[in-house]
């Protein structure tokens, strides 16, 4: 059981999270773009996070919270 | 306790230096300033202080500038060629607003120069040694005995007004050797940062940081630094002057003159008045903020003025910029590390009485 | 549940005004935690380069300098020679740290000064638009070497890391990269153990972090980290180069 909360505002869409996700499960917005005009990043499959924090790990701006 | 003692220029700025609580010094040698950082390498490691011969005097200003940030009184010294070399560090100290004593004992230039004494950093260091508008702190001493003095003067005066503050002397001062009473040891180190609540001491988690800085990248955010600096300035320029005068209540002719070539035009006033000439001197103390003031009321009565300087004609501008060049302003100059003779001034002092 | 990652507390709220996907972030974060993991926050004295970086001061709650470029490890030294007791760090670029600051690095690490450099290694010169660094690769395409670093006009790169090896003075110099999550690991215990050292007064201790910059590089944040696994790592081998324990 895992829990991941976004800083969605701070968000670059920058996608290292994406990549360094070993479920790929996090996906840039293909929807929505924050206040700075970033398309920030959405997990798609919540019940699949395991929360080994690769995503936090790798998020130049501390973007995600992650609890187990 | 205080004492009197024979010392060379260089080193009573040292000595004072530490008497005043500076127990941090960072330099590099280059002639003629070089036994200030000799006197210091034996000296601060008896009393636990910082003497540390760094590897040029960039190095040298920076690492004043960040002991500087700390609150404590921190100094450096070179002479002409190594003052340029720390023009950007000297602007940043101004840019953060930090005091700190910065001691120049001016060769001859430009370039290598020679080694020989000279007055010639006069505009660079009245106008900002360093990019930018901004101004330091800058006392000329005429004996030895001011040069300790002055040491003092420039760390309170540049604490009070948050400023770089310069000992600009020429070479022959560094040099000289003359009897110098010593202020006594009052000043504890240890409580001089605590009077500094910018200074970066560590948060110890009790308040919010501290940031010691220069850039502001929004242009009102900088301007509005830059006027708030200028008010400072204009205190100190209403408060801070000093000069000395000389025979000047009934002068015809003022000599203006700092440093080695004031005290050789003393010496030409005095047999000038054996002439029967009517001449006499203002002697800044302080290069900036310049003794305007006295300046301009002498040129209400008297003739003519004449700078005696080691350089090209530098204080000369700053004479006519007092009097609104009202009167005649010449000039008495020997360059390279000559130094005018006081027959040579008493020739130029006669021309001008005419 | 408990929190297992969350930003560090020695971090200010001020968001970074650095690129999408910039490392930049990463590392600032690292640093971070070490000063947190040691409590140190309150005696730290941090000082910001000229580059990207130079507004570090608005990143770290710690008491911070912004200092002249390359010229941070000469405050570095004012500053610790003044309050011994304090921890001091820089964080520099690699034109801060290996062009215009080389001699205060080397004459710093030569003096063994109880500091702490962390050396964002980039290969270009970020902030003004991207130039050749003096890490810049043989046949990197940057502004002032627009048909690739040529090494008879342009020089070859330096290694820091191994240059500082040949020094006695060092007490820790390690080379890390965080361009995957593994080197994102390896380079947080780096850097942890690059302050501790100066916590127990070991001496002089770099680490030299191999970073993207995605913007200057034409790169996106991800292939950006892929040119530093396949082309920065070989000429710049990861590891210890001096540990003295």
């Amino acid at each position: 059981m895992a829990k991941l909360t976004f800083k969605e505002e701070l968000c670059k869409g920058c996608g290292l999270c994406v990549t360094a996700c070993p479920k790929k499960i996090l996906a840039i917005s293909k929807t929505k773009l924050n206040h700075k005009g970033h398309a920030p990043v959405e997990l798609t499959k919540p019940e699949e996070c395991v929360g080994c924090a690769s995503c936090a790990l790798m998020c130049p701006d501390c973007v995600i919270t992650v609890e187990r | 306790m205080s004492s009197k003692v024979l010392m060379k220029g260089n080193e009573a700025i040292a000595e004072a230096a530490i008497r005043c609580g500076c127990r941090h010094y960072f330099g590099y040698p280059i002639t003629p300033q070089t036994e200030i950082a000799a006197y210091m390498s034996k000296r601060m490691p008896k009393i636990g202080g910082t003497f540390l011969q760094a590897e040029s005097e960039i190095a040298a200003i920076n690492m004043v500038y960040g002991c500087a940030a700390t609150g404590r009184r921190a100094m450096t010294s070179s002479s002409s060629p190594g003052i340029s070399l720390k023009a950007e560090g000297i602007s940043y100290l101004a840019g953060a607003d930090l005091p700190a004593l910065i001691v120049n004992v001016q060769r001859g230039g430009p370039g290598l120069g020679g080694i020989q004494p000279s007055q010639s950093d006069y505009f660079f260091m009245t106008r900002g040694p360093g990019h930018g508008d901004f101004h330091i702190i800058v006392l000329a001493p005429a004996t030895v005995q001011e040069m300790a003095d002055m040491t003092r003067l420039a760390f309170e005066l540049g604490e009070k007004y948050r400023m770089p503050a310069m000992l600009l002397a020429d070479g022959t001062m560094g040099q000289m050797m003359e009897p110098v009473v010593l202020p006594e040891d009052t000043v504890d180190p240890e409580t001089i940062p605590a009077t500094k609540p910018w200074a970066t001491t560590g948060t110890q988690m009790k308040r919010a940081h501290n940031i010691v800085n220069s850039l502001y990248l929004k242009p009102d955010e900088l301007e509005k630094t830059n006027f708030e600096r200028f008010e400072r300035y204009a205190k100190l320029e209403k408060e801070e002057c000093r000069w000395e005068e000389y025979l000047m209540d009934d002068a015809e002719v003022c000599v203006v003159s700092v440093g080695i070539t004031a005290r050789v035009a003393k010496n030409a006033i005095a047999a000038a008045r054996k002439e029967g000439v009517k001449v006499g001197m203002i002697r800044p103390i302080t290069l900036y903020p310049f003794p305007k003031e006295p300046i301009a009321k002498a040129a209400s009565k008297v003739k003519s003025f004449l700078t005696v300087e080691l350089n090209m004609g530098q204080m000369n501008e700053d004479v006519k910029l007092a009097i609104g060049c009202s009167k005649p302003v010449a000039m008495c100059n020997r360059v390279g590390g000559m130094i005018p003779s006081a027959d040579e001034v008493l020739a130029a002092i006669r021309k001008e009485a005419k | 549940m408990a929190i297992v990652f969350e930003k560090p507390k020695s971090l200010t709220d001020v968001p970074y005004h650095y690129c999408p996907g910039c490392t930049h972030g990463i590392v600032h974060r690292l640093v971070a935690e070490a000063i947190d993991a040691l409590g140190i926050e309150g005696r730290t004295v941090g000082i910001a380069p000229v580059g990207c970086s130079v507004m570090a001061y608005d990143y770290f709650k710690c008491d911070m300098i912004e200092a002249s470029h390359g010229r941070a490890p000469a405050v570095a030294t004012g500053v610790k020679r003044s309050m011994p007791d304090s921890i001091v760090f820089t964080y520099q670029g690699d034109g801060d740290l290996a062009s215009i600051g080389l001699c205060e690095t080397v004459s710093t690490a030569c003096r063994g000064e109880n500091i702490t450099i962390i050396f964002i290694n980039n290969a270009i010169y970020g902030m003004t638009g991207g130039q050749m660094a003096p890490t810049s690769l043989i046949g990197q395409v940057t502004q002032t070497s627009p048909y690739g670093r040529d090494p008879k006009t342009q020089g070859m790169p330096i290694r820091i890391c191994e240059l500082l090896a040949t020094l006695d003075a060092p007490a820790y110099l390690e080379r890390v990269a965080v361009n995957s999550v593994a080197h994102v690991r390896q380079a947080k215990k780096a850097i942890l153990k690059a302050f501790k050292n100066q916590v127990e007064g070991k001496g002089f201790s770099l680490v030299e972090v191999v970073s993207t910059c995605p913007t200057n590089w034409g790169l996106t944040p991800d292939k950006a980290c892929q040119f530093v696994e396949e082309k920065m790592i070989p000429f710049y081998p990861l590891g210890c180069y001096k540990d003295k324990e």
